[in-house]
């Protein structure tokens, strides 16, 4: 790699951290209101009553092992194993996609049992904290295509590689957050 | 307004000049075209907020006993609201980045910012939050609950209309534009230095940025996060700040203020670096304090998240809640009032020349000191529930945002301006503009203070002759006219100045001959590129030092990459706009298309390798020559 594009990968792989804060303390900010409103159930149900906790620790365990698979595809991408990398983030996308499904059901589960976020202030903000991350998920889900186009059509060089990369970090980063949400928002709730 | 637009169509299309404009101006991503933009917008929407302050005392000083004045009353609350975002959000907020645009890269002797397409989206989505609040003129009306649309006034149920809807999206659109030029200016602050320049060594102008851009990496993202929840509460019936259903309207103060009181620092923060550099170059020595200066910024950035609560003693936290708030008030007054000694001794015993730069400042220390004070006397509790929503208060803010920020940028302006253009502004309209605007303020503003401990609340539209207020209020009034006089005054400078241009010319790259800091080395105006070769930093203030002993701090002209124009950045604005009317109209098929659409350029752009182009050494140092630029 060039001086030159060395300077532009450090400079942007920095971008991507401090931009990665900034979403952090935009989920912060939800997880603040969630912590406020989390016992303001109106005439709605409790957490307990409507979180199934067997189905979330799949959920878990799909967003998990997909994190692992990109860790997993980065280690490719830097012993240039094109085949093994591109297998690893296919995992990783239908992981991904499989969460993101999972949680769609969930969603249109509990709006059919009656219980959307008009019910109450509680629903309001376990709707908006938890589907603001899927939001990020989808992102993510459209962010891999494109990579995967850029692969078959350029293979790996210094600019894919950098987006690989911030690919990868955007990944564990919503990997991260999910584990908050998992133990503040399920476990707590169920408690 | 409208004619002014269309004039400036009708001209562009006469002088053929639309190919210019998009060439060398829209699909810029050179900073220091994006900085002049950004200045060009916030002095526009300065002036539609001067005219909306123009009304609402003109309606207070006749909306006496029987006369109802020439507004009706939802007609003067949307104007105050209008006012206060117009003149944060869009005045303020862009004058600030016009100068980190112009100056950060020049300062710190970088070549451009970090990611130059990403300015160019900041910029473009700041002007399509403009364009959206501009267009509620037009089409439906604007937010009639105030600058922060406090629920539960700001819900449904009460602003059941467009108005609160074109509020959250202006804001919204501008704000994330904000947000991501925090972080493109923090790295370029971070990684982009010259060599040699260690954090200490940066001058103490890009120190105060820094502070600012912490605050609005993490004050921002507060902001979106409310605002969207403020947005699902009317659009999708979601229960955070109603008053039914478990939902908490205080939450909304408590956020909407997390955000608000570091937002206040994040404007005036960059203001004490402009005036600091301002008070050396004219003092011709040191700045006092380097060292003290630079912790005072960081205290004020620390201490900045801890005040929120002081805007709203009156919720009723407890006397303990309020006391912590109060006396953290008290504290972050201290940093600040470091900085004024720091100022003052600068000039002690210093060379000092009252060129217009240091009228802005003398001015600015007059009318910041009085805000700092009323400031702390308000930072106690029981003083506050007094004072609360009255317009002691309206007097007090306006104290730091005209006396700081506005002066300063005004001072900076001046400054700076051969910098840019390479020739001066006329000395004498300058200083007649800062008379109309110091003599205009205090007129404007003190007697606010009377009439608040008189009981005059804030954002009222008539009162009762018994009262006794209206004579200070036709006072104030006739303030405003003063100032708008001199706005019209600067207007004249600029407009003659350029006409004078040739006899204005500066004859040295270093036109105040007592500059001190690197963008002083460059070409006026600078080169698209800045600085031929990489400065090699040993000291402060490295251009003083350059010229004190001799020793260059520049090599040899070398090879220089340059961002390519993008139009990619312009036609994401464009279709924000379209967006941001979707959703205040509920009308989803433009939402879904605009959406796409935003998505499709980015993924276009992103997808691109071929983003630079190579400007050869030969070449720079060819332009250098005919430039009179420095290299060795």
């Amino acid at each position: 790699m060039s001086q030159h594009a060395l300077v532009v990968k450090d400079k942007t792989l920095s971008g991507f951290w401090a931009y990665l804060m900034t979403d952090l303390v935009l989920f912060a900010t939800l997880f603040a209101t969630y912590g406020v409103l989390r016992n303001n159930i109106a005439n709605g149900p409790s957490g307990k009553d409507i979180f199934d906790m067997p189905f979330v620790l799949v959920e878990t365990m799909l967003l998990l092992t997909s994190s692992f698979t990109a860790g997993l595809a980065m280690i490719a991408l830097h012993r240039r194993q094109a085949k093994t990398m591109v297998m690893l983030l296919l995992a990783t996308f239908a992981l991904g996609a499989g969460f993101l499904g999972m949680e769609l059901y969930e969603f249109n589960h509990l709006v059919h049992e009656g219980h959307s976020w008009r019910e109450s202030a509680f629903l309001s903000a376990f709707f908006t904290l938890v589907g603001t991350h899927g939001l990020h998920i989808l992102v993510g889900l459209v962010w891999l295509s494109v990579l995967f186009g850029q692969l078959i059509k350029k293979g790996i060089t210094e600019h894919t590689e950098r987006r690989l990369l911030l690919f990868s970090m955007f990944w564990h980063f919503l990997d991260i957050v999910w584990i908050f949400i998992f133990t503040f928002v399920y476990l707590v709730g169920v408690m | 307004m409208l004619g002014g637009g269309l004039a400036a169509v009708i001209g562009l299309t006469y002088f053929k000049k639309w190919k210019w404009l998009w060439k060398e101006w829209l699909t810029s991503l050179d900073p220091k075209k994006i900085g002049v933009m950004y200045l060009v917008v916030a002095i526009l929407m300065l002036i539609r907020g001067g005219v909306d302050a123009l009304m609402m005392r003109t309606q207070q000083a006749t909306s006496v006993d029987g006369s109802q004045g020439f507004l009706s009353a939802d007609h003067f609350q949307q104007v105050f609201s209008a006012h206060g975002t117009m003149m944060i959000f869009f005045v303020a907020m862009g004058l600030i980045f016009a100068v980190m645009n112009l100056l950060i890269p020049l300062m710190i002797g970088a070549r451009d910012v970090a990611f130059p397409f990403l300015n160019s989206v900041s910029f473009w989505l700041f002007v399509s939050g403009m364009m959206l609040m501009n267009i509620s003129l037009m089409i439906g009306e604007f937010s009639a609950a105030g600058w922060l649309a406090y629920p539960p006034l700001s819900g449904l149920e009460y602003s059941p209309g467009v108005g609160v809807d074109y509020w959250i999206w202006a804001l919204q659109l501008s704000g994330i534009g904000s947000l991501l030029s925090g972080v493109n200016f923090f790295v370029t602050i971070l990684k982009m230095r010259a060599p040699g320049m260690t954090l200490m060594k940066m001058p103490i102008f890009v120190w105060s940025c820094l502070g600012s851009l912490i605050l609005i990496m993490f004050a921002f993202p507060i902001l979106t996060a409310t605002l969207g929840m403020l947005s699902l509460d009317r659009l999708i019936g979601t229960h955070f700040f109603t008053s039914d259903l478990g939902g908490n309207p205080m939450m909304y103060v408590n956020l909407i203020w997390a955000w608000g009181h570091p937002e206040v620092y994040i404007l005036i923060l960059p203001v004490f670096g402009i005036f600091s550099e301002v008070v050396a170059t004219f003092s011709r020595k040191q700045l006092f304090g380097y060292t003290s200066m630079v912790w005072a910024i960081g205290a004020i950035t620390l201490l900045s998240f801890t005040v929120w609560l002081h805007h709203f003693f009156t919720m009723g936290g407890g006397a303990n809640v309020n006391a912590f708030f109060g006396i953290m008030t008290m504290i972050i007054s201290v940093p600040t009032g470091v900085k004024v000694f720091n100022w003052l001794f600068t000039m002690y015993r210093g060379k000092v020349r009252f060129a217009t730069p240091m009228l802005w400042f003398m001015g600015f220390i007059a009318t910041f000191v009085i805000g700092g004070v009323t400031g702390v006397l308000m930072s106690v509790p029981a003083i506050d529930f007094q004072v609360h929503n009255s317009l002691f208060l309206v007097a007090h803010f306006h104290n730091m945002i005209i006396g700081g920020v506005v002066f300063g940028i005004f001072a900076g302006i001046t400054y700076w301006w051969p910098k840019f253009t390479g020739f001066k502004l006329n000395e004498k309209l300058g200083a007649s503009a800062f008379w109309c605007w110091l003599i205009g303020f205090i007129l404007a503003f003190l007697p606010l203070y009377a009439l608040g401990l008189m009981g005059a609340t804030r954002r009222l539209n008539h009162y009762d002759s018994t009262t006794g207020w209206q004579p200070l209020f036709i006072v104030a009034a006739i303030g405003v006219l003063f100032i708008a006089f001199g706005l019209m005054l600067q207007v004249i400078q600029v407009a003659y100045s350029i006409w004078k241009r040739k006899e204005y010319a500066v004859d040295s790259n270093d036109p105040w001959s007592s500059g001190r800091t690197l963008e002083w080395a460059t070409t006026s105006p600078p080169q698209e590129y800045n600085f031929a070769s990489t400065p090699q930093i040993t000291t402060r203030d490295a251009f003083w030092e350059m010229k004190e002993t001799g020793k260059s701090v520049f090599g040899k002209a070398e090879d220089i990459y340059i961002p390519k124009n993008s139009a990619t950045g312009v036609l994401i604005g464009i279709t924000a706009i379209g967006l941001g009317f979707g959703i205040v109209w509920h009308i989803w098929w433009l939402v879904i298309v605009t959406g796409i659409t935003i998505l499709a350029l980015l993924i276009q752009r992103l997808s691109t390798d071929d983003t630079e182009r190579l400007l050869p050494a030969k070449e720079v140092a060819a332009i250098e020559k005919a430039h009179g630029g420095i290299t060795a």
